[in-house]
């Protein structure tokens, strides 16, 4: 047999047994008997030297096609055999994607802390700032300064937690509304114009059932200036209210009664439960009330230090528990400052 | 305020339809809490016209069947005459007496009709089918008020007033609308029908009637037979007096007993009743003496003598003093001023003549005796209010009117009346400038009097732009032109008005760096797995004592006066122990807790009658430290150095600089395991916190498992000044090179030390420290402790050499011997 007969058929035999061929390992074996140095194509290419000095360029060209169509042979058989050997490990590797992650610790806010803040943020896209002030006060602060003296029937409208103080000494309560913090913001300001919303805590002498608390937050607003009218009022509070709720949300300002303020309002927004038809959370009259307000007394301005004849301004007030309870719809303000992380969890 | 639309139809023309109405209130001002339907067509039972209807009963005879029950004839319309089986007790007595002299009126309800089922508790529609009872065939009824949905009174039938027109149906002889107002503190106005009627005139466009009554006095004028003097001026701007003589004590008539009631009042005799009925009608409180009982007939109006004692009808004796203000004759004290009458000088049984006293008094001195005698009444209420003197007269002659109608009184000549104070008139100038600064929209002059007229303010053009607003008597709330802006505004309507945004000056921004920097806190909290609880300010010495068993005797607490239970009785001084109340809740719940809270606690000052209020963060953490998964099933527990990783992450965030930490010894927590974090403010070291484990005790004394439960609490008002904004480092662009150093020292020497000291020695080239290994145990020996520091060099400008870091390291070791005894480990 010929050298080229010879060649011919290793070729034959390597691509012939090739196919069968499926781990590396015999892969590589393959390689090194076809194409090692030891291989047989390397050890049939040394007798080349026996053949005709004419006939040696061909049969090299010969050897050299072979080699080459066995090498392209086998990087086909390597990629099919890599391929596999990947999909083998990923059967191997795969898992149930329907079992849980790992759990990763998150911990949330207050869902009043949430309230507040978007309040603040809203507020302070009017340029107003917060400003924040004590939680234990004097009874004129919280009531004699802002209009409301000792035996006024209005005084009916906050019942107070008082501080155990000497006989004769000046009367010290728990606040009752953030309200005293509009006689210190204006102190702090006046005759200059003051735009400020008064975050915190407040207290009432009430008992607590699913809709009172005897603690609280209030945020209470006040601009004082020298051209601020009722129609401000108005447009701030709608401002407020489409952030808050959205725009386009129909409100409905109602007469009210503050012994601070005069014009006195209370803003309603349309029930977003029911859209205005009438449900229980709404106690069926289609609107809910989330804002008191009014321009700022004569009486109060001038003991913030303003002349109510130059100055004009006006104040409001709202509840972030209350506004969190329609928002999330909870019915039960106890939880609030229960601490249970149940509740707490449940929010953002 | 409770108006039945019956009886407001005396004085004005209802014209809207009553939800209709209650809205245009509502949006006016008046907050409309309920509207009460009676039978009418739209109400919860109405009252079918063609079937329940007034009816007679003509005669009523025994079941022939049945004991307890009776046959009652019925008459219900010109010759519709019809036989009830009906057990109503109260016709038993009526039982064989053959055709009644005098029918019973009641009420007939046909076959059809739907009532509530008068057996069951509760309110059970039914609809009322024929069916023999006994033997007699039974397809109509008499109705109980429980029936009809009037009241629960279901022991016998309705009985009604003779007059009754039979035949009727009892929808137009009783139905009726009941609007419950919740009447605001400046509404003083509308305490009243006649108030009302005069707000709903406004409002709708109608006028007021009020009522005339006459009377026909007789006999010689009460100013010659009785005296009043007013002593006490200043408390009783005006007093009226009149007589009536001769009444007869009995009930009083249906109708005023019906309108009592639906207003909300209890029927009492005739003579209480037109007390109360005139009082709702024109707002005006007044008092009936038995005149017998008045010595002398003199009245004074005087201050009470300290030591002076009187029991009002309820019973109840009072000390009084000169703070009280009574009604006397001139011998004792007849009535405690405008809040309750005396016993002595009671209407009884007994009562011939009545003194009618008609009077009104300073509102505060009414407030401070009803809260003090405990005695709030719908006079009280009035009264503090304010009362329209100029309504004197009017009730005068109506009170003596119903005397005389439903009492059979004669009427004395005259009325006693005593003005101590001259009749308020207040004139106000409003300018349209004025109503234009506050509203923000410009009116006319004539387009500001055409609002204000129908309240019945008088208006007068001053000049071109200017009003002179005369107010009417009854309008003791209005006395500033904001008064009249917010008038003008409501009848404008609030939903009129333009809605603007401030063109005012925007006064000048400042950033509220400390509220930042707390929100910035809770933001940090929650990042590190914690949740954010808000606790009660208020809290016991109990649950402070459970902390530290000191504070059950402390006296450094703000304490309420008027505390709702003795476990919220105290202002906290500090956080711990009511988050450690819920912590407790969340760890009984579900095993684990990750709290935090950011609050204030009241430290009261000696020297101010305020307290401070400084800001704290408190933490409790206890439990597995991630939820157990399938991956895990057994999670570690928590512990101090969780704890302590919370505080690290907020120190290093909030870039407070130099802070330390000690062992600490404050009693809460575990000995051992307890630290104090320190900072240097200014030049001095000063403690900002604990925190570690809770103390065994101290967890037993709450209550708690048996399980680590890691607390802090810090002064964040000391930190959050502390805080800094960071500091960029410059990142070298060089290659780090890493060494590891196992150091032995006794235990007694702290990681910080060794660490300290490492900083010290490494020079410039030191990136970070960190130990990654604390051994202890035998190959160390007994009071030994090995720690292995990795130390991570690496230079600005260049690659370390081996030979640089050989030295560094060597120096290092030396260093940290000389410094504390640390030896390397072989
Ligand atoms: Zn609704």
């Amino acid at each position: 047999m010929s050298i080229i007969d010879q060649l011919a058929h290793i070729e034959q035999d390597a691509l012939s047994t090739l196919p069968t061929i499926s781990s590396v390992e015999a892969l590589a074996e393959w390689k090194s008997s076809y194409l090692g140095k030891q291989g047989a194509i390397a050890k049939l290419s040394r007798e080349l030297g026996t053949l005709p000095a004419d006939q040696r360029p061909a049969a090299g060209q010969r050897f050299n096609a072979v080699r080459g169509t066995l090498e392209s042979a086998l990087s086909e058989r390597e990629t099919v055999i890599n391929s596999a050997a990947q999909n083998d490990a990923f059967t191997r590797e795969a898992v149930d994607v329907t079992l849980p992650g790992r759990p990763t610790v998150v911990g949330r806010l207050h869902p009043s802390t949430r309230v507040l803040r978007m309040i603040d943020g809203i507020f302070a896209e009017m340029g107003f700032q917060v400003w924040e002030s004590p939680e234990v006060e004097t009874d004129t602060l919280n009531f004699e300064l802002l209009n409301i003296p000792a035996d006024h029937p209005a005084r009916d409208m906050w019942d107070t937690f008082y501080i155990d103080t000497p006989a004769g000494a000046e009367k010290v309560l728990l606040r009752t509304h953030t309200s005293p913090g509009q006689i210190h913001a204006m102190r702090a300001h006046a005759p200059n114009p003051v735009r400020v919303i008064l975050p915190g805590k407040c207290y009432r002498y009430e008992q607590v059932t699913t809709r009172h608390e005897m603690m609280f937050h209030q945020v209470e607003g006040i601009a004082v200036g020298q051209n601020i009218t009722f129609s401000d009022l108005k447009g701030t509070l709608i401002g407020f209210a489409e952030r808050l709720y959205g725009s386009g949300t129909k409100t409905r300002f109602r007469p009210s009664y503050f012994p601070f303020t005069e014009p006195s309002v209370e803003l309603d927004v349309e029930c977003f439960l029911c859209k205005g038809d009438g449900c229980r959370v709404c106690k069926h009259t289609g609107w809910l009330e989330i804002s008191g307000a009014g321009m700022v007394h004569p009486d109060v301005l001038r003991n913030g230090g303003y002349d109510p004849a130059i100055h004009s301004g006006f104040a409001f007030g709202m509840g972030p528990e209350r506004i969190t309870m329609l928002r999330h719809g909870i019915d039960d303000i106890r939880w609030f400052f229960s601490g249970d992380e149940r509740f707490l969890e449940q929010f953002v | 305020m409770r108006i039945p639309l019956s009886w407001l139809r005396d004085y004005v023309d209802v014209t809207l339809p009553a939800d209709e109405l209650a809205e245009r209130l509502t949006r006016s001002g008046l907050e409309v809490d309920a509207v009460e339907k009676l039978g009418v067509a739209d109400s919860e039972l109405p009252w079918d016209p063609t079937l329940v209807l007034v009816c007679n009963i003509l005669e009523v005879t025994q079941h022939p069947n049945a004991d307890r029950l009776v046959l009652a004839e019925v008459e219900y319309g010109p010759g519709l005459v019809h036989t009830v089986v009906t057990g109503a007790p109260n016709l038993y007595q009526y039982k064989g007496l053959g055709r009644l002299n005098h029918p019973l009126k009641s009420v007939f309800a046909k076959e059809g009709a739907v009532l509530y089922d008068g057996h069951v508790e509760g309110k059970v529609k039914v609809k009322l089918k024929g069916k023999p009872v006994r033997g007699v065939m039974s397809d109509a009824m008499l109705c109980s008020e429980k029936e009809l949905g009037i009241s629960e009174e279901h022991e016998g039938i309705m009985i009604l007033p003779d007059d009754a027109p039979t035949g009727t149906p009892l929808v137009d002889y009783l139905g009726d609308v009941v609007i419950d107002i919740d009447v605001l503190p400046n509404m003083a106005r509308t305490l009243s029908m006649v108030g009302m009627a005069r707000e709903i005139a406004a409002l709708t466009g109608q006028t007021v009637r009020l009522p005339d009554p006459q009377v026909t006095p007789s006999g010689a004028d009460i100013n010659s037979i009785a005296k009043v003097t007013i002593e006490a001026t200043a408390l009783c701007p005006r007093f009226t007096a009149t007589m009536v003589k001769n009444v007869t004590i009995k009930p009083s008539p249906f109708w005023m007993q019906r309108r009592l009631t639906m207003a909300g009042m209890r029927p009492i005799n005739n003579i209480v009743d037109i007390s109360n009925y005139v009082m709702l009608e024109l707002g005006t409180p007044n008092h009936t003496f038995d005149a017998d009982c008045v010595a002398n007939n003199h009245i004074v109006v005087r201050t009470a003598k300290t030591g002076e004692q009187l029991t009002t009808l309820d019973g109840r004796t009072h000390q009084l003093n000169d703070g009280h203000l009574l009604v006397c004759d001139t011998a004792q004290a007849l009535s405690v001023a405008g809040v309750m009458g005396g016993e002595s000088s009671e209407v009884s049984e007994r009562t011939r003549n009545v003194l009618v006293e008609a009077a009104v008094w300073e509102p505060t001195i009414i407030r401070r005796m009803s809260t003090a005698f405990k005695l709030r009444s719908e006079a009280s209420k009035r009264f503090e209010r304010g009362v329209d003197p100029e309504m004197l007269d009017l009730s005068q002659r109506r009170l003596t009117q119903l005397l005389s109608d439903y009492a059979d009184g004669h009427v004395v000549t005259g009325m006693i009346d005593v003005r101590s104070q001259p009749k308020r008139e207040v004139v106000i100038a409003l300018s349209t400038h004025e109503v234009k600064r506050i509203l923000g929209l410009t009116f006319t002059r004539d387009q500001v009097a055409e609002l204000l007229a129908p309240l019945g303010f008088v208006c007068t053009p001053h000049d071109v732009d200017t009003l002179h607003v005369a107010v009417p008597s009854y309008r003791g709330d209005v006395s500033h032109t904001a008064d009249l802006c917010e008038e003008v505004a409501r009848m404008y309507g609030y939903d009129n008005l333009p809605s603007t945004i401030m063109a005012d000056e925007l006064p000048v921004q400042r950033t509220n760096l400390t509220r930042e920097r707390e929100h910035f806190t809770r933001d940090i909290l929650t990042g590190a797995g914690l949740n954010e609880a808000i606790t009660y300010s208020l809290t016991s010495r109990e649950a402070a004592a459970k902390l530290d068993p000191a504070e059950l005797e402390a006296d450094h607490y703000l304490r309420l006066a008027n505390p709702l239970s003795p476990e919220r009785e105290f202002m906290r001084r500090s956080i711990l122990p009511t988050l450690l109340e819920s912590a407790n809740v969340n760890i009984r719940e579900r095993g684990v807790t990750r709290l935090f809270e950011i609050g204030r606690v009241y430290h009261p000052r000696p020297d101010a009658i305020l307290p401070n209020e400084p800001l704290r963060a408190a933490v409790v953490l206890a439990g597995p430290r991630v939820p157990a998964s399938w991956q895990s099933s057994t999670p570690e527990s928590m512990d101090f150095f969780d704890v302590k990783g919370a505080i690290e992450c907020l120190v290093e965030r909030l870039r407070i600089a130099d802070v330390t930490y000690a062992p600490s010894t404050v009693p809460y927590l575990q000995p051992g395991r307890a630290a104090d974090v320190m900072v240097r403010h200014g030049k001095e070291l000063v403690t900002i916190g604990h925190f570690g484990e809770l103390h065994p005790d101290a967890r037993e004394r709450f209550g708690l498992p048996a399980v680590r439960i890691g607390v802090a609490e810090l002064d964040l008002h000391t930190m959050l000044e502390l805080a800094s904004v960071p500091r960029y480092q410059s990142i070298s662009r060089y290659p780090a090179t890493t060494q590891d150093l196992a150091m032995i020292a006794p235990v007694s020497v702290s990681a910080e030390q060794i660490e300290k000291s490492i900083r010290k020695y490494s020079g410039n080239a030191l990136s970070n420290v960190e130990i990654f290994d604390v051994y202890t145990g035998a190959q160390v020996g007994e009071g030994m402790r090995s720690i292995a520091y990795r130390i991570t060099l690496r230079a600005s400008d260049r690659t370390l050499s081996d030979d640089e870091v050989s030295k560094i390291r060597a120096k290092i070791i030396r260093g940290v011997e000389f410094d504390t005894g640390a030896k390397i480990r072989s």
